[in-house]
């Protein structure tokens, strides 16, 4: 009984703290921050691919969130809230930043892949990266959380505002052009 | 593209862009970054929103009669 009144009077200090963000308190957003900046991090990390420039874009997120604070419905959730603000500024840092550019910041754990498939050589890899680099930042994103992070498409829709089958659609466009980029490369996929 | 060459494309995608770490974190605090960017960025409008705004006070200056129609929109 103590832990259902204690669980209870949590759900109401957070959502004391949402309503007190939502008219613009500059502590209640730090509370949010160091209670959510993992969580913002760890996904526009999964876009960019880049620990430092997730670093400045999550604070960018934060920014924008400030920004837009009295838009805020506490009723919606605060975490799937600032996911979409996160995925935005990641879409305007993709589309400022040339594809070539892209590629020398992406960051690629060496220690990560082992590679299932012998045929799948290290060039092969390199010119997929950089193919893939070249498609519209649009296309990206919904392949690489989909595809490359396997996260459900329900949650990949929701971070872009888009449908289910909107996303499975540009899933299916991203994987044909970077196949055709890399046929055009003399690579059969 | 068949169901095998989307299977095959997925694959080697995943093979050249690993998963990010289930819980990565930020090398340092980057609250002092949000509090420098609220100093810099004052809080206006953007460009767009004003480009939005004169859109809508020209269209209500030539075409007064779709003024009933916007604010029905509001």
């Amino acid at each position: 009984m103590a832990r259902i009144a204690e669980s209870h009077g949590d759900e109401c200090e957070s959502q004391k703290r949402l309503n007190e963000f939502r008219h613009g308190d500059l502590d209640a957003l730090e509370t949010l921050f160091r209670q959510y900046q993992r969580a913002v991090y760890g996904w526009i990390l999964r876009i960019v691919r880049n620990p430092s420039v997730a670093e400045e874009l999550t604070a960018e997120t934060f920014w924008r969130i400030y920004r837009a604070h009295a838009r805020f419905e506490p009723s919606y959730g605060f975490e799937g809230w600032a996911r979409r603000i996160a995925t935005h500024a990641a879409l305007d840092w993709m589309r400022s930043t040339r594809a070539e550019a892209r590629v020398e910041e992406l960051v690629v754990d060496p220690a990560a892949p082992a590679v299932a498939d012998p045929a799948i050589t290290a060039e092969i890899r390199l010119r997929t990266q950089e193919a893939f680099a070249r498609l519209a930042p649009k296309l990206r994103i919904a392949a690489v959380l989909a595809v490359v992070e396997e996260l459900p498409q329900k949650e990949v829709a929701a971070a872009l505002g888009i449908s289910v089958a909107a996303v499975k659609l540009r899933v299916f466009r991203a994987l044909r052009l970077l196949r055709r980029d890399l046929e055009r490369q003399g690579i059969k996929p | 593209m068949t169901e095998h060459e989307e299977d095959r494309m997925k694959k080697l995608l995943q093979q050249a862009l690993p998963a990010v770490e289930a819980e990565p974190e930020p090398g340092r605090d980057l609250w002092p970054a949000v509090l420098k960017r609220m100093d810099e960025k004052p809080d206006m409008l953007p460009w767009l929103d004003w480009a939005l705004l004169g859109g809508l006070v020209g269209l209500a200056a030539f075409f007064p009669t779709a003024i009933p129609v916007m604010l029905y929109y509001l």
